[in-house]
């Protein structure tokens, strides 16, 4: 009994929040502060809740937004795990390629917003190319920077124990590096997200950035309500999924100590 | 196999400026312990390095006949694999299945782990996972054991009881050893051989043969006297006479 409270207090007490958060909104527009024009009230953003999802479209712009960044952050993981592995093993090409890769690291991707639409027009495609600026250049470096962080014993050892250069990616470096990669794959998921809602308020007919731009367009400030929940919630959903990766066994080892 | 599995003939290693060795010779005996202490900086760790071949002499020659295994003084388990995968290391040369099972328990009972197989290294305290990487490095045939100061991180009764079980690791599991450290109360009770560096350029400044068999206890006269000799030989210690003859 004693060892659950805990536990249900740390469920419990968020929920709370919830709902004074809820009632201190209720009770804002109820005493109308502030015009419901600028400030819809709980009840029309949960009506508006239930008109975007019987048309369908939540969960249409849901599905675009989801394709999208699932897209661009698997193209980005995809090379960027392995360049990075490449550049962390490889001091020469290191030395002459990372001052670039910190350039376009520390260049907000928005600012590619403008070439993505000339380049791709409208659509997805420039939106999964502005969340693989975004994704790619951070994974990079954080492979790079844990490549670099892994103890020269267990090359060592490894080579005491007759690994070879195969064997060494995988059986060394890759769960060496694991815990620190899944690190910088949980922040840069959620700066995917993040622009994702930004490349398809400027480049898109559809997703969920695209939802609120046009309830703005609307004067629909109970949709722009509905689109800012559903992107919270899937970006806390997002990294709850990333967090999973961190409790495997064979990876705890990086987070505890 | 040759009688001398590990041979230094005139070895020389400099790094830049810094002589660490000129001219060392030495000669370690099939089934030898010869543990190597001297001075901090003297080059115990380098002498391991030539003798691993992670390290080349800059003259002389380094023989090595055999499969040569390192124990680290900590953080040589990887931490992403169990106690069995660990140890499994050890045995990747054995191609039957069975026979690999047979001497993961085999190991496990000697390092009295059986209970802790599927655990991780950040599961077990530092005297278990020394005990682990000990048998990782005796598990398949080992010929030379090279350990650098692998109990220098536990705590003084854990590291007397390391002690011990190392003695019982190589009864069952015999090989030549060289061992470094700094603990020369160590060397005294698990050596047949205690070879003591000078400062650099390392010399050999003396030897000491010990012939009580192990295990023997740190209070064995024998002990005694070649713990009391080393430290006079390092000027740590009033000299005496001694039962010891210093080459």
């Amino acid at each position: 009994m004693n060892a659950a409270t805990p536990n249900s207090k740390s469920r419990l007490l968020p929920l709370a929040v919830v709902l004074c958060a809820l009632g201190l909104w209720w009770m804002l527009s109820a005493l109308h502060v502030f015009p419901e024009s600028l400030f819809p009230s709980p009840v029309s953003v949960a009506k508006g809740f239930v008109e975007e999802f019987q048309t369908g479209r939540l969960l249409n712009d849901l599905i675009a937004s989801l394709f999208r960044v699932i897209t661009g952050f698997t193209l980005a993981v995809a090379l960027g795990i392995p360049l990075g592995l490449w550049l962390g093993h490889r001091t020469g090409a290191r030395t002459a390629l990372l001052p670039a890769i910190n350039f376009f690291r520390n260049l907000s991707p928005l600012a590619w917003i403008p070439f993505a639409i000339l380049w791709f027009g409208i659509g997805d495609v420039p939106a999964i190319f502005l969340i693989f600026m975004a994704s790619f250049f951070p994974i990079v470096l954080a492979t790079i920077a844990a490549v670099a962080s892994i103890p020269a014993v267990y090359f060592r050892v490894a080579q005491n124990y007759g690994y070879r250069s195969t064997e060494l990616l995988t059986q060394v470096t890759l769960p060496a590096i694991a815990p620190q990669v899944i690190t910088a794959l949980r922040v840069t998921a959620g700066l995917a997200w993040v622009v994702v809602v930004a490349a398809e308020m400027i480049a898109g007919r559809d997703g969920l950035g695209f939802a609120i731009w046009d309830a703005r367009n609307g004067l629909r400030m109970d949709l722009l309500v509905v689109g800012m929940i559903v992107i919270g919630i899937i970006g806390v959903v997002i990294d709850r999924l990333l967090v999973q990766l961190m409790k495997i066994q064979s990876v705890r080892w990086g987070y505890e100590q | 196999m040759s009688s001398k599995p590990l041979i230094l003939q005139s070895v020389a290693r400099s790094f830049g400026a810094v002589e660490v060795f000129r001219d060392l010779s030495l000669e370690v005996a099939r089934g030898e312990f010869v543990a190597v202490v001297g001075p901090s900086g003297c080059g115990k760790t380098t002498l391991l390095n030539l003798l691993s071949d992670f390290d080349k002499p800059t003259s002389g020659q380094v023989i090595c006949h055999g499969s040569v295994r390192m124990v680290y003084q900590h953080g040589g388990l990887f931490p992403w694999l169990t106690v069995s995968e660990n140890i499994t290391m050890g045995l990747r040369h054995l191609t039957n299945a069975g026979e690999r099972a047979r001497q993961l328990r085999e190991m496990l009972r000697l390092i009295r782990l059986e209970g802790f197989a599927g655990h991780y290294p950040r599961q077990l305290s530092g005297g278990m996972r020394q005990r682990v990487e000990l048998a990782r490095a005796l598990a398949g045939e080992t010929d030379i054991l090279l350990l650098d100061e692998p109990f220098s991180a536990l705590d003084y009764l854990t590291r007397l009881r390391m002690r011990r079980d190392l003695a019982h690791l190589l009864h069952e599991r015999p090989c030549t050893v060289v061992l470094v450290t700094h603990d020369i109360e160590e060397a005294a009770q698990l050596a047949d051989r205690v070879i003591v560096l000078s400062e650099r350029p390392s010399q050999i400044r003396c030897e000491l043969h010990l012939r009580a068999t192990r295990p023997r206890d740190l209070t064995h006269p024998e002990v005694v006297e070649a713990t009391h000799r080393i430290l006079s030989v390092l000027g740590l210690e009033h000299d005496s006479e001694s039962a010891f003859a210093v080459i």
